[in-house]
């Protein structure tokens, strides 16, 4: 599978949607919005969907991406899916920490580590 | 709100490509934008450059650029509810040791202590009210004015 767009590199693997963020900081709304919307296309597509999100890329984050992760996690919820977060730089797993969200999100060392738990 | 302008910063602004309606005379660095995203994307660049440029620490530049984030999109949403007609002024003084913040709309202001804990069970997954959590978490102090539209923030360089 190719590229969905310019922010974000999308492959299946083994029925998995595989998504590396492309852009180093996702907390400007304006990107956000945008990944957003990508996201919200390909949980649409998919039946159950499974999702991995490879952060190793990101280097910055915002509430506003929070709450984008928190919407996209209750939209594979309700479609029986699940969602796993990989690669997560100390500084941004630092902000899951401080929030828990790391009580919501399921967030793994490796995209292989995350794949395996699905 | 009256700010007093200097053309000579208005200019210095300009010269360096910032959308930033008036750069005010003042001892601290003050920064007058639209209520305007990139705009605000652009004085955060400002603000972060100085910090580059007195060699502050990747931990500290994090919680800055990331508070600085946080405000401006409260200011501008928030505060200015999107209004193109308001205006955001950031004021700014950073030396070697710490850099002071503030951050000024021209809403009507809220309450700090009636936004609910984000981190409260029952709030957990709701996906927005965790700008000022982030703020108070990642600076060494945060303070907002009587009503609320203003916003002034510290953080110490180690």
């Amino acid at each position: 599978m190719g590229q969905e767009n310019l922010r974000l590199d999308v492959t299946v693997r083994d029925g998995v949607t595989v998504v590396r963020f492309l852009d180093a900081k996702i907390l400007d709304e304006l990107a956000i919005t945008d990944i957003g919307e990508q996201l919200k296309a390909i949980v649409k597509r998919a039946d159950v969907p499974k999702l991995v999100l490879d952060f190793s890329t990101v280097t910055h984050m915002s509430s506003i991406a929070l709450g984008v992760l928190i919407t996209l996690h209750k939209r594979i919820q309700e479609k029986q899916g699940k969602l796993r977060l990989a690669c997560i730089q100390p500084a941004i797993y630092e902000i899951f920490v401080i929030t828990r969200l790391k009580e919501i999100f399921q967030i793994h060392p490796s995209v292989e580590d995350a794949l395996a738990s699905l | 709100m009256p700010w007093r302008v200097c053309d000579e910063r208005r200019r210095r602004g300009q010269d360096c490509g910032f959308d930033i309606v008036a750069w005010v005379l003042a001892l601290t660095e003050e920064l007058v934008i639209n209520s305007d995203l990139k705009a605000a994307r652009k004085a955060e660049r400002a603000v972060l450059n100085e910090l580059a440029r007195l060699g502050y620490s990747p931990s500290a530049t994090f919680a800055v650029r990331l508070a600085l984030e946080e405000g401006l999109n409260n200011a501008i949403h928030h505060g200015n509810c999107r209004d193109p007609g308001r205006k955001v002024r950031i004021a700014f003084d950073v030396d070697e040791k710490c850099v002071s913040i503030t951050i000024t709309d021209q809403g009507r202001g809220f309450d700090p202590a009636a936004v609910p804990d984000p981190r409260a069970d029952e709030n957990l997954e709701k996906p927005s009210g965790r700008g000022i959590m982030l703020m108070r978490a990642y600076m060494d102090e945060v303070r907002f004015n009587n009503i609320g539209n203003e916003v002034h923030m510290i953080k110490h360089n180690r």
